[in-house]
């Protein structure tokens, strides 16, 4: 008997043993819930860390106002499937209540008001840990995450004074105010999601799988039309086959030219792609460290 | 490419300032074609604004701000690449002396190290405090990258003297498997491709090594030690009685019927299931997360120990360990009190006695300096709390470990492998 597991299951081992921690080394802890691919996989591996019982955490939802439609509604029929506790965040609420102010011109985006409503959340609900889908390999800044990544009183990220991790061994500790964000995929690529989520069977939007939709062109990535975004006498509406390959609020999240219909051939084509998933999104093109800055103010 | 049966090698890569490091993760990532084109024209566009000759691939890695502006690496970046045949975790650390402690933590994960040597230069000290760190860390494999070889006109001579001068050396350690590879990271020669260059050289690429290298054993498949993590009680109608023990067996294998003892009661019964992450099995190895159910309830918690009856750990207050300053604000000192994290298990110690500090570049233990600052080595004694189920880090690098929090600041200030 050959004791060795496939990468996908050690990086479903990994990610579990980090769920775990969370549980054992926190009070209050929250699942931050996009409607993404990636926080999918968070609450399917989270639903099997803690089977028979229930996930001991509520999904936690930044809602900017601004989602697909499919997003939302696969979001709450999950929630209800799981029986999970679903907190929302709202940014609408933010704006109504003068805690951040909207954007203006042509490429405003609600993005960076996710932060404060983000972290407003959190104090409110006096979560000392907030579990979010990021991967290292998706972008620079967060490359250099730890897995249990401090936050202060302020809930903002020092990348230069990370504790150190060693074997599976995590420090938790905090003083009164402060937070973490845990990371429990973070060795997780693109590919390797993909490849789960297809062995797995897991249920996903219809937004990831390719679907006629009217978009236009900005900046070399491809949006998808809609009341939120200001459009320039220039850009020109049509109908292409696309899908998305990140799912985020629809002022920044670029959809891709695509096929692929079945999940089998989106691991097909990102085998081949020579493009990163963040690529069409413009709210990492706003400076070359856009996403590092964003992070140290308490973005996920 | 979408092959869900391949291993995961984790490697961590070591090496000075200017010995090509980040060139070579460029290269092994750019050869590997795991570089996407987006990702290529922003450093090909960050490269030419800085006046830069040619493309600057150490700019894939050095991800903060702070790092490009200095052109150094910091922090422990994490890189992602795949072949056909096995999906690779880079722990890219920084080589400067001050960032030792990045090394360490890269290490303790790694199934290699990537030591890079300068052909002009050949062994120095930092190869060998390097090599030291591998061999303290116990990565089960070495291997010696000579690089710049383009610079010396791929002199088979000059690797010759590398490589024996590292062996000479590498002699005092208690490392088990090195080897050599001469290699240009900034044209590629013997990294993904093989060089027409060193017609001499008859080993692989590096990324054959990689690719190849015998991992499937690096885990202790002998001594079964199962640390609970975590209590389940689902306190449901459907499965009102269950009481499963959570956690990621870290030795052994563990068979359903198994024979066990647990610690610290010392109380006997049966494994009557194993539940891993697609239902029941028969049987668990590391490094698995599995939920487990014996035959009798025992009043059972986090930090306590499952493991057979006639293999069990030294229960024990008293550890020895090397010990890995980390904190930059204070030294160690006699008699201090820190947090303790050892498995599963919180507890606090006292540091009863620093025997020495060793000597980095030789090994030396200097019995007389106490003086332990940030990134030195210590040989430590500790007392704790409560007794901890502990192996000597040769034997199980996760029951073998420690790691010291300062309780003031809340920050991981050492890491510790028990002897």
């Amino acid at each position: 008997m050959d004791y060795n597991l496939s990468h996908i299951k050690e990086l479903e081992a990994e990610s579990i043993y980090i769920m775990r921690e969370v549980a054992a080394q926190f009070e209050r802890p929250a699942l931050m819930f996009s409607g993404g691919k990636d926080s999918i996989l968070m609450v399917h591996l989270a639903h099997k860390a803690f089977y028979p019982a229930k996930i001991p955490f509520p999904l936690l939802h930044v809602d900017t106002g601004h989602n697909f439609p499919e997003t939302i509604e696969y979001r709450d029929s999950l929630v209800k499937k799981l029986g999970a506790k679903l907190i929302v965040g709202s940014v609408d609420e933010a704006i109504e209540s003068g805690l951040v102010t909207e954007e203006k011109g042509f490429n405003a985006s609600r993005n960076m008001l996710q932060i404060a409503v983000l972290l407003d959340a959190l104090e409110k609900g006096k979560y000392d840990a907030a579990l979010g889908g990021a991967r290292r390999d998706e972008e620079k800044a967060r490359a250099k995450e730890r897995f249990f990544s401090h936050r202060d009183e302020f809930g903002q990220w020092d990348p230069k004074n990370q504790r150190p991790e060693l074997w599976n061994l995590f420090n938790g500790r905090k003083n009164m105010g402060e937070h973490f964000r845990i990371f429990p995929i973070s060795n997780w690529t693109e590919l390797d999601v993909w490849q789960y989520l297809a062995a797995e069977k897991v249920e996903l939007p219809s937004l990831y799988f390719a679907h006629e939709r009217e978009v236009f062109e900005r900046e070399g990535a491809l949006l998808a039309d809609c009341e939120y975004i200001e459009k320039k006498p220039d850009e020109v509406i049509k109908k292409e086959m696309v899908r998305c390959r990140t799912i985020g609020d629809m002022t920044c999240t670029g959809v891709w030219r695509s096929t692929a219909s079945t999940v089998e051939d989106i691991i097909e084509e990102i085998a081949t792609t020579r493009m990163t998933e963040r690529g069409g999104r413009t709210d990492d093109k706003r400076s070359e460290t856009a996403m590092e800055d964003r992070k140290k103010e308490g973005y996920f | 490419m979408t092959n869900n049966n391949t291993e995961l090698l984790r490697f961590t890569t070591a090496g000075s300032v200017d010995d090509g490091k980040s060139t070579l993760i460029g290269r092994l990532l750019y050869d590997s074609k795991s570089i996407y084109q987006d990702q290529y024209d922003q450093i090909k566009d960050t490269s030419e604004r800085r006046g830069e000759e040619g493309v600057n691939l150490a700019l894939l890695t050095d991800g903060l701000k702070s790092e490009r502006e200095q052109g150094i690496t910091i922090d422990v970046a994490y890189r992602y690449f795949s072949t056909p045949k096995r999906k690779f975790i880079i722990a890219d650390t920084p080589g400067h002396t001050q960032y030792t402690r990045n090394m360490v933590t890269g290490a303790s994960t790694a199934n290699v190290a990537l030591i890079l040597v300068d052909a002009r230069h050949g062994v120095v000290d930092q190869t060998r405090r390097h090599a030291i760190i591998a061999s303290l860390l116990q990565i089960p494999h070495i291997v010696v990258c000579i690089n710049k070889m383009d610079l010396v006109d791929f002199s088979q001579e000059a690797y010759d003297k590398i490589q024996e001068s590292f062996e000479s050396f590498a002699a005092k350690l208690d490392v088990k498997d090195v080897h050599f590879i001469p290699i240009s990271a900034l044209k590629g020669d013997n990294v993904v491709n093989r060089s027409e260059k060193t017609s001499w050289y008859e080993g692989p690429t590096l990324m054959y090594y990689l690719e190849n290298v015998h991992i499937a054993s690096d885990h202790n498949f002998i001594d079964q030690r199962f640390p609970v993590q975590f209590v389940i009680r689902p306190y449901s109608d459907e499965f009102h009685d269950f009481r499963g023990y959570a956690g990621r067996l870290a030795g052994g294998v563990m068979k359903k019927g198994d024979e066990v003892t647990l610690l610290p009661s010392g109380f006997t019964t049966k494994i009557k299931k194993i539940h891993g992450a697609d239902g029941e099995q028969e049987e668990a190895f590391p490094p698995q997360s599995i939920t487990v159910e014996l035959e009798e309830d025992f009043d059972l918690s986090r930090g306590d120990m499952i493991v057979r009856a006639n293999n069990q750990p030294e229960i024990t207050q008293d550890i020895d360990v090397m010990m890995c300053w980390f904190d930059n604000t204070k030294p160690l000192k006699q008699k201090g009190k820190f947090a303790l994290q050892h498995t599963t298990q919180n507890v606090r110690c006292v540091v009863k006695e620093i025997r020495y500090k060793l000597d980095i570049n030789t090994l030396h233990r200097l019995q007389d300096d106490k003086n332990i600052n940030m990134n030195d080595i210590a040989r430590v004694s500790l007392r704790v709390t409560k007794p901890l189920f502990i192996d000597s880090y040769r034997q199980n690098r996760i029951t073998g470990s420690i790691i010291l929090v300062d309780e003031a600041s809340n920050n991981t200030v050492a890491a510790g492998m028990i002897i």
